[in-house]
């Protein structure tokens, strides 16, 4: 499969799906916006593609709690094509918002049949904050292979505290390898505010199922694709792709190796 | 059945809102709070099962990893218990609450279909003892404001008036025929319609012609047209100008169109070929790329904010972001600017004037309005400004600024004979009835009670769905023209766009929504998230389906018919019938008188003094220089991906940048560089060189961050008094002419603006003007955005030049307002040294030779130098003696602290120092330093004896110090 379809999945609210076609395109697929009543109503299927991409924003104003409204769409209109485009081994990516909608719809961690077992709630600070982050890549994931040691992305969130039902949940996903990203200093220390940004536990900013293959994350690969993106890019000139890239290759690889 | 659910955080789950409103608290001074809950409340009205409702619960409004929740059926509350204080705050019947559509639409997603409708409240249980006063304290100044809210259960839920069962129509005339004079200005004043008494009598008059009274429709719309809001009298009336003492002088003249004689004028003389269209369109719109056009307009939603922080600012960002998106075919939106004035935000409590709020919960309101908006369009805020008086405390400023991008065949807009008028977006209710009038007067003590029904609250995700669609409406050509609902609501959008052809609409056709709106609430409704497109007939269906396909109403209303006449019927009846050229051309030429007088300021006697480390912390401190990082991180300027020089930068990512880089689209490496100039200080002395340095200001920004004056265009936004008033319109003659002058001179073009006057706050007859303001906006292409440059220092060892003349200007000057004197000497503009220096740099940018930039603007050359330095992580030894300085007297204080226009800070790595000389020859220009590791930052004065002698980490901490909250 040369070019590997995409589905950017937008819906009222969603408001960064033009970037997460433009990281998928740079990455060598063929991404397409298609608005969730498409899909609900049966005028596009999801058959048709082999990766799904939830992308940031507010979908219905994160109104309720963020991503509540979405996530429940999935659970009550989408749930069967969801199940099968996992069995079939697909791939789900979720950023921000899109993170949100993961969880809270319980397609992360994915424990149990669409249930909600862990959440993002507001940020300890209480507010919105825009910030680049250092983040630690380990756990195993189809969409974080070759990344640095550390990469630096930017969060931009209200509500990204990440948090697990219960211990049992937090252990198990750092047994099973389902800790992706963790948020670090420049150089990989585990700390405090401000480079924790918004008081998750065990600095989680992202997981994946056991599977390996949805990934969700608070920071916006899609918004670190070229160097001039860095916010201290005056000595980056010559190095051309930022450090979100790799992800979005990631999975582009996966589906031709895999699909 | 009506259910109450408190969802609540689950014990030992981090209280982050109750946290923030503890410390709020403690902020009014009330410490015996030792702890807030917080409970977001759902009211469900219905025929509901019980069942139902537990599934709503368990599956929609509770968050079951983090939150429990409890269902309560019936009116009466538990009891609190001591020391226990509850306090729950609801919106008040008839103001538009986002979230309940989204709950609704949530629960139909779980299949239950009968829940009529939602309310939601937020309660807070504070623990700690508390007198009833301290209550009522906390709920006024922290937790609600009665306009739009009110205290529930403890006060009965209001008699909900704005929803009437239903409407019967009623034709009202207004008896204009035979009013006397007397009854024509009490007619005006208790409509709220601000028309004058000249107004007053042309309409009679026309009418009379006409042989009867007007209806309160046509009355109302051409109270809307030819409101000040609107129609700009001021701006384009007669003025006859007298002026004594002023330099340059004017001379005393009578002034046709003082936007025509100025403004407009620069841009008719300057010619700029890449300007595609000028004040005509809702935004001026200039050349990007071959392919592409790009557009800005900045307005400002002053009154509304000051009533209602949260709902102003709001509604202001939601207002400009659809200029834009009703400009030619419609643009999309790609960035915003925001800039605010406020009073300080420690005012005492006793000094903030009857009816206003505490400046302090007015900009914390104001930010959280823009936040919410602009973060949830998904437009980045990548630029903008907070500056601080205490003339500000009733009437804040709040500008906001948005730039599009459109395909250059989507530029133009054509309305044609037979096209439908077809409103799309949001419903119409009653909000804001009024907006247009309202902000054509003064504020008063009492707009809170009389012009309650101007305050609203955005939604901006009806906004988002609206954009969405219209884009793609737009891309599949199935409309010919498009413009925003904003002020004077379809009155003013329909009555724009048929104002050439005539259009009919049916006025029973616009969506509402609520029932019992009359024909003329309809017409003049300034409800939120609406535009109106024309559309040939036979487009229609495609039209319709774009949008009902992503839940947008797209309603038609009428059609454009080519009578010349705006004709409005309700039920079948006529009820509005106006020739579109009366409405349009008909306002009396208005003549006001103007005169300034050049005033006499105290100058301040400022010892000599050795150390300067003490001024320059105090500086650093100042609320119009320190970090603004609170309000900034709460904004997202990275969404859509184009940002390079965001608004902070540095080694932490702390500093103050000049200007923005946008990179909007991913296949090119063009920018485009957004700036601001805005300092009211300067008008104090003269409102001519106000507008100079102003200009100037946002000029030398574009030119830090790499930019150059080749494709800039400027934007105008004045903020003024009562034009009424001779002396407010005096200055703001003197500022027009001064933006002539100084943008002709610099080759730069105005391509929009816009004035909010009658910004004045009276208490019992007693007015207070805000400061005469400007605010210049710039916008610039860049032809490569890897050329962009940061002002953070960025290496030990590099040398770092002092570019521009200083001089003993310290007029209006943040060193001079720490001694509480304004001053004599406000800066100039040397246009033709400025203009060789901009190019000069902007060539050396080009060839890469500078490796960080600052502009000198708020506190001077020694602020400019410590912000770069200590942004950077590092330390520097400077030498005054070097720096260029035309001075009689040769002080210290004065060369680091005068604001002196076009200069700036320059960091050039020693291997490239000969290049970039050569570069500026001829120029005034010193190599005044270089950086160096460690954070010692060392300036010799003049004697070259030490002056500054300062850890640059202490300065950093200074500067951050007063907005960290």
């Amino acid at each position: 499969m040369l070019r590997p379809k995409v589905c950017v999945l937008r819906s009222a609210g969603t408001n960064c799906d033009k970037e997460t076609s433009a990281a998928f395109k740079l990455a060598g697929a063929a991404p397409e916006l298609v608005h969730i009543n498409s899909l609900a109503g049966g005028a596009r299927s999801l058959n048709d593609f082999q990766i799904l991409a939830l992308a940031g924003g507010f979908s219905y104003g994160d109104d309720i709690a963020s991503g509540k409204v979405f996530a429940n769409e999935l659970r009550f209109k989408l749930a069967e094509p969801l199940r099968e485009f996992i069995r079939d081994g697909k791939l789900i990516i979720g950023i921000c918002n899109g993170f949100q909608i993961l969880v809270k719809s319980g397609l992360l961690p994915g424990d149990a049949d669409f249930d909600q077992t862990t959440s993002l709630i507001i940020n300890d600070s209480g507010k919105f904050e825009d910030r680049w982050v250092y983040l630690k890549p380990s756990g195993r994931c189809a969409w974080t292979r070759g990344l640095k040691n550390i990469i630096y992305l930017p969060v931009a969130h209200g509500e990204g505290k990440f948090l697990a039902q219960d211990k049992k949940v937090l252990k198990r996903l750092k047994d099973n390898g389902q800790v992706v990203f963790e948020y670090c200093d420049s150089r990989g220390k585990l700390s405090g505010y401000p480079d924790n940004p918004n008081g998750s536990s065990g600095n989680i900013a992202g997981i994946c199922d056991k599977t390996g293959r949805i990934l969700g994350l608070m920071p916006h690969p899609e918004r670190h694709l070229f160097s001039s993106q860095h916010p201290r890019n005056w000595d980056l000139k010559s190095k051309k792709e930022g450090d979100g890239l790799q992800i979005f290759k990631n999975g582009v690889k996966y589906v031709r190796d895999n699909l | 059945m009506r259910y109450k659910i408190e969802v609540v955080d689950k014990p030992g789950i981090f209280d982050a809102v109750g946290q923030g409103v503890r410390k709020d608290i403690f902020d009014l001074g009330i410490s015996s709070v030792k702890e807030v809950k917080f409970i977001q409340v759902y009211l469900l009205t219905g025929n509901i099962a019980f069942g139902e409702v537990l599934n709503i619960c368990e599956e929609l409004l509770t968050d079951k990893v983090a939150q429990d929740y409890k269902i309560l059926s019936g009116e009466k509350p538990a009891s609190p218990k001591v020391n226990q204080n509850v306090i729950e705050v609801a919106y008040n019947p008839g103001v538009m609450d986002p979230v309940e559509e989204s709950v609704l639409k949530g629960i139909r997603d779980l299949g239950i279909s009968d829940v009529d409708s939602v309310k939601t409240a937020k309660k807070y249980i504070l623990h700690g003892k508390l007198s009833s006063t301290q209550l009522k304290t906390i709920s006024e100044k922290l937790l609600y404001n009665k306009l739009i809210q009110h205290i529930s259960p403890a006060q009965p839920l209001k008699e909900d008036t704005r929803h009437q069962p239903g409407y019967s129509f009623d034709l009202v005339t207004v008896g204009l025929l035979s009013a006397s004079d007397k009854k024509l200005l009490e007619i005006s004043k208790k409509g709220q319609l601000f028309l004058n008494l000249d107004e007053m009598h042309c309409i009679r008059d026309h009418f009379r012609k006409l042989k009867r009274d007007p209806t309160d429709c046509e009355l109302e719309t051409l109270a809307q047209t030819w409101s000040e809001h609107c129609y700009h009298k001021t701006f384009r009336g007669n003025i006859a100008y007298k002026e004594n003492g002023a330099s340059p002088a004017l001379g005393n003249k009578s002034i046709k169109s003082l936007l025509k004689s100025t403004i407009m004028k620069v841009t008719k003389e300057l010619n700029k070929p890449w300007c595609v269209s000028v004040f005509k369109d809702n935004a001026g719109v200039i050349k990007f790329d071959e392919k592409n056009n790009i557009c800005f307009k900045v307005e400002t939603h002053n009154h509304p904010s000051a009533l209602e922080p949260f709902g102003g600012a709001n509604t202001g960002i939601g207002g400009v972001i659809r200029d834009p998106m009703g400009t030619g075919l419609g643009a999309k939106p790609i960035l915003n600017s925001d800039v605010f004035c406020f009073a300080p935000p420690d005012m005492a409590f006793n000094k903030v004037p009857a009816g206003s709020l505490h400046p302090k919960r007015v900009m914390k309101g104001v930010v959280s309005g823009v936040r919410d908006y602009g973060n949830k369009m998904g437009i980045p805020t990548v630029n903008g400004a907070i500056l601080f008086h205490e003339h500000f405390a009733g009437n804040p400023l709040v500008y906001c600024g948005t730039v599009g991008i459109m395909p250059k065949d989507k530029s133009f807009k054509k309305t044609n004979t037979g096209d439908l008028v077809v409103v799309v977006g949001g419903a119409t209710g009653r909000d804001g009835i009024h907006g247009a009038t309202f902000s054509s007067g003064e504020l008063t003590h009492e707009s809170e009670t009389i012009s309650s029904g101007a305050v609203q609250i955005g939604n901006p995700i009806q906004e988002k769905k609206m954009l969405d669609t219209i884009l793609q409406a737009r891309d599949a050509n199935l409309y010919s023209a498009i413009t925003d609902c904003g002020a004077g609501g379809l009155s003013s959008a329909v009555g724009e766009m048929g104002a050439e052809l005539g259009a009919k609409v049916y006025l029973d056709k616009v969506p509402l929504k609520y029932s019992g709106l009359s024909y003329m609430e309809i017409w003049i409704s300034e409800s939120q998230e609406r535009m109106v497109l024309s559309v040939p007939p036979e487009d229609i269906d495609k039209l319709i389906k774009v949008f009902s396909d992503e839940n947008v109403q797209a309603t038609v209303i009428g059609e454009f018919t080519g009578t010349k006449r705006l004709e409005l019927y309700y039920e079948d009846q006529l009820v509005c019938d106006l020739d579109m050229r009366f409405l349009h051309e008909g306002i009396p030429q208005i003549a006001k008188k103007a005169v300034y007088i050049q005033a006499k300021h105290r100058e301040p006697k400022i010892p000599h003094k050795k150390n300067l480390t003490g001024d320059l912390l105090k500086l650093l401190a100042h609320y119009d220089i320190c970090s603004k990082e609170w309000v900034i991180r709460q904004y997202d300027h990275e969404v859509q991906g184009g940002s390079v020089i965001k608004p902070l930068s540095g080694l932490q990512n702390d500093g103050p940048s000049d200007a923005s880089v946008t990179r909007p689209l991913f296949d090119s490496n063009k920018g485009i560089i957004i700036s601001n100039g805005i300092n009211f200080r300067f008008g104090f002395i003269d409102p001519y060189w106000m507008a100079a340095s102003c200009i100037d200001e946002a000029l030398r920004q574009v030119i830090s961050v790499g930019g150059s004056l080749k494709e800039m265009a400027i934007l105008d936004n004045f903020c003024w008094g009562n034009p009424d008033k001779p002396d407010r319109l005096g200055g703001l003659v003197r500022a027009a002419y001064g933006c002539y002058d100084t943008a002709k001179a610099f080759g730069v073009p105005f391509i929009s603006g816009k004035d909010s006057l009658y910004n004045e706050f009276s208490v019992h007859g007693k007015s207070t003007a805000i400061p005469g303001t400007l605010l210049i906006s710039a916008i610039s292409v860049m032809e490569d955005v890897n050329k962009s440059v940061s002002m953070y220092a960025k290496e030990a060892g590099d040398l770092l030049y002092v570019v521009g003349n200083t001089r003993d200007e310290l007029g209006g000057s943040h060193y001079y307002d720490l001694y509480g004197a304004v001053g004599n000497q406000a800066p100039k503009v040397y246009h033709r040294e400025a203009k060789k220096i901009f190019a000069a740099l902007s060539r050396a940018t080009d060839k890469g030779l500078v490796k960080a930039m600052h502009d000198c603007s708020d506190g001077g050359l020694g602020v400019a130098l410590a912000e770069m330095v200590f942004s950077g992580g590092l330390g520097a030894e400077i030498f005054l003696a070097e720096a260029p300085y035309q001075s009689a007297d040769r002080r210290d204080d004065f060369l680091l602290f005068s604001e002196s226009n076009s200069r700036f800070v320059v960091e050039v790595e020693k291997k490239k120092q000969k290049e970039f000389e050569n570069t500026l020859k001829g120029l005034s220009f010193g190599l005044a330093g270089c950086l160096s590791s460690g954070n010692d930052f060392k300036i010799y004065g003049l004697d070259g004896k030490l002056c500054v002698d300062a850890d640059s980490r202490k300065l950093k901490a200074a500067w951050r110090e007063p907005l960290k909250w």
